[in-house]
């Protein structure tokens, strides 16, 4: 979270939302949440696990630009 | 009975003398939805709150106050706006215990300075975004 929070603060484009998984089960239910931390940017790129900044920001590109994985 | 051990409060206060400018806490609750938990997450807020006179609390009920819960793109409960100088587009629904709180602790530090620790590098391109992006981060508190 601390990655996706400190590009907020450089980005106006940038929003950070972290979310308690056990008390949002529907959320996390549609989401897919199986292990934590699981990241979703614009509903569209999606990955669990903690990343380098570079691969994050790669990510967030991937996200703005609509090349999601799916 | 506090949430916040002593020990606790002293490190968090520790950290907070890095705070310069205001932050404030919005918190969301609605005791019909999640009573016990926006009771707990209001109850954390204003705890962490007290260990610097830079932080203020608002708390507001999404149902009552909607205008400002539709600015906020609030619609869950418990929620919480960090907010420095701006709103910059941080948010934690539920409490954040554990793991969480560490980055409650270092977001209200970061956005009370306005300072984002990324790399020169980073920061050059998330100017350049062409659109949007809203990151959502899953996590338990252990």
């Amino acid at each position: 979270m601390r990655l996706a929070q400190h590009m907020a603060i450089a980005s106006d484009k940038v929003k950070a939302i972290a979310i308690e998984a056990t008390e949002f089960p529907e959320l996390s239910r549609a989401y897919q949440v199986m292990a934590v931390p699981k990241i979703v940017m614009n509903d569209r790129v999606q990955f669990e696990g903690a990343l380098p900044e570079s691969q994050f920001l790669d990510a967030v590109v991937r996200a703005a630009s609509g090349n999601g994985d799916r | 009975m506090p949430i916040l051990q002593a020990k606790d409060q002293e490190a968090v206060r520790k950290e907070f003398e890095r705070l310069t400018g205001p932050v404030k806490f919005v918190v969301f609750s609605q005791e019909l939805v999640a009573g016990d938990l926006c009771r707990q997450n209001e109850q954390l807020m204003k705890e962490v709150a007290e260990l610097s006179d830079k932080i203020t609390v608002e708390v507001l009920n999404p149902t009552i106050d909607r205008e400002r819960a539709e600015s906020y793109g609030v619609s869950d409960v418990p929620a919480t706006v960090i907010e420095g100088a701006q709103d910059y587009g941080i948010r934690f629904l539920g409490i954040p215990a554990g793991y969480e709180f560490s980055n409650l602790i270092d977001s209200t530090i970061a956005v009370s300075r306005g300072e984002a620790s990324l790399t020169e590098q980073t920061k050059a391109l998330l100017a350049t975004l062409p659109a949007n992006v809203e990151i959502k981060v899953f996590s338990t508190p252990t």
